[in-house]
């Protein structure tokens, strides 16, 4: 993409008003997307973005530029406009001896969707409204969409780091309407991994077809969710979500740092029931928060975050890492070239327990079963959360009973973690997501075996 | 700054673009550009300064009723070139839509606006980080349980411009700048946050006080607050809240879903679909909206749409494709995420004909009620084809007409439709704010609210 005697000509130039550390993250990507929407495919768009970002750290100061011009004379003018925001200083010279380092490939992608004609991925679409429509007779409406991306990422640094990688992900999402008497009522499933087109070998583009046809059909028949404290037993991989965004925002430095995370000086005390562990681990092979590197050209890790209820450890990105003289952790991730790294999860997820799942249930005798979440968003300061439940089931004497409407469930993240009383042994991943924080929005994974909360607040409108 | 101002430029690229249309072609191509800046302040210096600027182009090609996409970031002509072809080779793989189409000019007037103010430009450096260290400071100044998370400046220049063989031509460009603090309130174990933000055309424009008072306040009033018993009540809606819902009845209105058979008022027009008391317009030519326009995201005037007129359901909002496929009349509502995006049909600047009495006076009527200040998962809550909703929400609560203590970690719960119906009153105290929707406090009898 850039010839290295170029980054380093860069790089002297971004540290020239002092800087102390400079660092070029470059990118160039390009995907292929296809909507279906109402039975027909509606378009195919394909799309490329190419650019740098370049940041200069001087004290407690960061001075970042990008540029859609790759050439030299680009990358100079984003490096002396990076130097110009970081400093109104002292003149300075250094130099920088970039020193390549491999990247181990945590993901290896068989077929590049790039290499796949248009045509099958079209085909992929009208599958799946096919399957989704021949799900029930009350389904009035699909929508789908197929999308595939590659970027290829160049980072280097004034310490001398010079790593590349390239990314592939491929995703396919689907979402129904079922129109009956009671209203319309919509499902949704998607799949995506961070691999190639081979995805569609793996999985069956149907299966997710009918698994969200089969969630709209099934609240035709649904009540309204109840309202107030409740057990909640949640389904494997289905609520990964809720401790990604319980706790898992609340464990990064830099929120940590200001002071604006529950957890902060939290660090070897219980903060969670003893059955939970806690991962963040970015080495998960071909999940959607996978990475060989992170945007800091740091190697990805498994990092245990929780071990048995105790707080082992934060999240790290370089700038916090650096501040506290420890080493980074591989969460420093940014959306684009255009954006400034920050701490952020990759797949995040609980261990497995002990117990059967069936066991779990039965042992429950008046609660909600939930069996798929929607999104979430969470308060870092306070620890209150909400995510919308999109599948969900009521649980009586022990059995999964009648469907549930849509209803949010809120809580406060260090309490549910404490709350959690039954933890099951068949751990599954969730649906692929896209985490979002100070506007930037990343992929990100998470799992999580069957599990129950003792108590949490259902905001449905029954009493 | 460099200067934008290089109009005529992107227009021209986008009629060479359009002027390389092939027979039977319908294209689109538009352009856009933007510049901008932000500085984030922590604990009187500078955490990070960032300088951007952006740039792209999307083209669309439209033969036989297939329509193909294809965008790029860059403006380099060679590159350009390429994203023709690409969007031409892609259409090949899209299915007849014998609505497919783009905007053709329709005579409305455009109404024009102040979008753009030179003196923005004049801005030096220091100025923009002064006046994110002023917010921190104030704010810092009013309350001694108050810390600061980030205090930030930021402002963006973009101009853009779209043709059309069909005949549209339209550019245009707008700047403008805000300042912005989250803060967090600590009192003993307990932390509550808050935010606050202004936002003007040029600096001199920006309340940094009120900014900074709204910061505290917001932090502080939760401060002790307990979770509410579970039982239905009468809630009032501070106007920050009302125009996020707002936002969220504007996207059933919109003409895509309705075409598409994913809006929840579908065959309703005409219909009485709210309270009389309700008149919801969509009117991105009140200068008085932070989303005013003068152009839509097809290039057609923008215009001010009755959407709900005393409670009876009389238009949706139209794209050029969604006007076309309900053989409706065009209402200038392309709205388009960008250069990379299509258009869809959507709201640009909703706001409610207000009432006549205060918070306050309103208030003091109801006996056992909330006003909610704040709720948190409204994007994952509303299902906006069912209408179910389902929030977090955080608040004070109302007894014999007097505000008393807060509440917080509980959920309000209805449908689209019942809210709808159900509001008693609409307040007088329009705000308008930085979103597509203007606030206005509303009461809702008899919502669903869990707590404990």
């Amino acid at each position: 993409m850039i010839d290295d005697d170029v980054l380093e000509r860069v790089l002297a130039s971004a540290l020239r008003t002092g800087g102390e550390f400079a660092e070029v993250f470059a990118s160039d990507w390009q995907g292929t997307g296809v909507g279906l929407d109402d039975g027909r495919i509606e378009q195919l768009s394909t799309g490329r973005s190419r650019g740098a970002g370049i940041r200069v750290i001087r004290g407690e100061s960061t001075g970042f530029a990008h540029t859609a011009d790759v050439s030299e004379a680009g990358l100079l003018a984003a490096a002396r406009a990076a130097a110009e925001a970081a400093s109104h200083g002292e003149a300075g010279v250094r130099t920088v001896a970039l020193v390549e380092r491999s990247t181990r490939v945590v993901s290896p992608v068989d077929v590049d969707p790039a290499k796949v004609g248009k045509a099958a991925k079209v085909e992929l679409l009208r599958r799946v409204d096919e399957a989704a429509r021949s799900a029930g007779s009350a389904i009035a409406q699909v929508s789908a969409g197929y999308s595939d991306g590659r970027t290829r990422i160049l980072i280097a640094n004034s310490d001398g780091l010079l790593a590349r990688d390239e990314r592939v992900r491929t995703l396919m999402r689907v979402s129904a309407v079922a129109n009956g008497d009671t209203g319309m009522q919509t499902g949704f499933d998607s799949v995506g991994h961070t691999m190639g087109f081979e995805l569609f070998d793996k999985i069956s583009v149907e299966e997710v077809a009918r698994t969200a046809a089969r969630r709209a059909l099934t609240k035709l028949k649904a009540r309204p969710a109840p309202s107030g404290s409740l057990p909640v037993v949640i389904k494997a991989g289905s609520g990964g979500v809720l401790f990604h965004e319980a706790c898992g925002h609340g464990l990064e430095a830099d929120l940590v740092s200001k002071g604006a995370s529950v957890y902060r000086g939290k660090v070897g005390e219980l903060v969670a029931s003893p059955l939970v562990t806690l991962v963040d681990d970015g080495t998960m092979t071909h999940e959607w928060g996978a990475i060989s590197i992170d945007d800091e050209g740091h190697p990805s890790q498994y990092n245990v975050l929780i071990q048995d209820g105790v707080l082992t450890d934060y999240m790290w990105d370089f700038l916090r890492a650096r501040k506290e003289g420890r080493p980074q952790s591989g969460n420093g991730r940014r959306q684009s070239y255009k954006d400034l790294p920050m701490v952020r999860m990759t797949n995040t997820y609980v261990l497995n327990g002990q117990e059967e799942p069936d066991d779990i249930i039965r042992d429950t005798s008046h609660g909600v079963y939930v069996a798929h979440l929607g999104g979430g968003s969470v308060n870092t300061a306070t620890g209150d959360f909400v995510f919308g439940m999109t599948e969900a089931y009521m649980i009586e004497n022990g059995e999964i009973t009648e469907p549930l409407r849509e209803g949010n469930l809120i809580g406060n993240g260090p309490q549910v973690l404490r709350d959690i009383d039954r933890l099951g042994n068949d751990f599954a991943m969730g649906n692929p997501g896209t985490c979002g924080k100070d506007g930037q929005g990343v992929p990100v994974g998470d799992g999580q075996p069957t599990l129950r909360v003792a108590s949490l607040t259902v905001g449905g409108t029954a009493a | 700054m460099t200067s934008i101002d290089r109009s005529g430029e992107l227009l021209a690229l986008a009629e060479r673009v359009v002027a390389m249309a092939g027979p039977g072609e319908q294209v689109e191509a538009y352009v856009s550009r933007g510049l901008s800046t932000e500085v984030r302040v922590y604990e009187g210096e500078v955490e990070h300064f960032v300088s951007a600027q952006s740039e792209g182009i999307g083209i669309r090609v439209i033969r036989g009723g297939r329509t193909g996409t294809s965008y790029a970031g860059t403006l380099d002509e060679k590159i350009v070139a390429e994203v023709l072809a690409e969007a031409r080779d892609n259409l090949g793989f899209a299915e007849v839509d014998e609505w497919a189409g783009l905007a053709e000019p329709d005579g409305v007037a455009v109404v024009p606006q102040q979008l753009w103010n030179p003196d923005l430009e004049l801005t030096s450096t220091s100025r923009k980080i002064d006046l994110a260290k002023q917010l921190e400071r104030l704010t810092l100044g009013r309350d001694k349980r108050v810390r600061v998370d980030d205090a930030n400046y930021a402002d963006s220049f973009g101009e853009a411009a779209v043709a059309t063989t069909t005949g549209i031509r339209a550019a245009g460009r707008e700047n403008g700048c805000y300042v912005s603090v989250g803060t967090l309130a600590d009192d003993g174990d307990e932390t509550q946050t808050g935010f606050g933000f202004a936002v003007g055309r040029t600096v001199d424009e920006l309340d940094v006080e009120r900014a900074a008072s709204d910061a505290v306040d917001r932090a502080t009033r939760l401060l002790g607050a307990t979770k509410p018993e579970s039982r239905r009540v009468t809630v009032v809606l501070d106007p920050y809240v009302t125009a996020q819902f707002l936002g969220i009845i504007g996207g059933t209105l919109s003409g895509d879903a309705v075409a598409r058979g994913r809006s929840l008022f579908a065959q309703r027009l005409g219909d009485e679909v709210a309270t009389p008391l309700l008149t919801l317009v969509d009117d991105p030519t009140n200068p008085l909206a932070y989303t005013a326009t003068d152009i839509d995201g097809e290039g057609l005037a923008a215009r001010r749409n009755v959407l709900i007129d005393s409670g009876r359901l009389d238009r949706f909002v139209h794209s050029s494709y969604s006007a076309r496929r309900l053989g409706a009349a065009p209402t200038g509502n392309g709205v388009r995420g960008g250069y990379a995006g299509s258009p869809g049909a959507g709201c640009l600047a909703l706001n409610v004909v207000p009432g006549s009495r205060s918070q306050a006076e309103i208030i003091s009527g109801i006996d056992d009620g909330i006003l909610v200040q704040q709720v948190q998962g409204l994007h994952s809550g509303v299902n906006a084809v069912s209408g179910d909703f389902s929030t977090g929400a955080a608040g004070l609560v109302i007894t014999n007409g007097t505000l008393g203590r807060p509440v917080r970690e509980f959920t309000i719960a209805s449908t689209l439709q019942r809210m709808l119906l159900d509001i008693v009153e609409i307040g007088g105290d329009v705000e308008w704010l930085p979103m597509r929707a203007a606030g206005v406090s509303l009461v809702i009898r008899d919502v669903t609210m869990s707590g404990s």
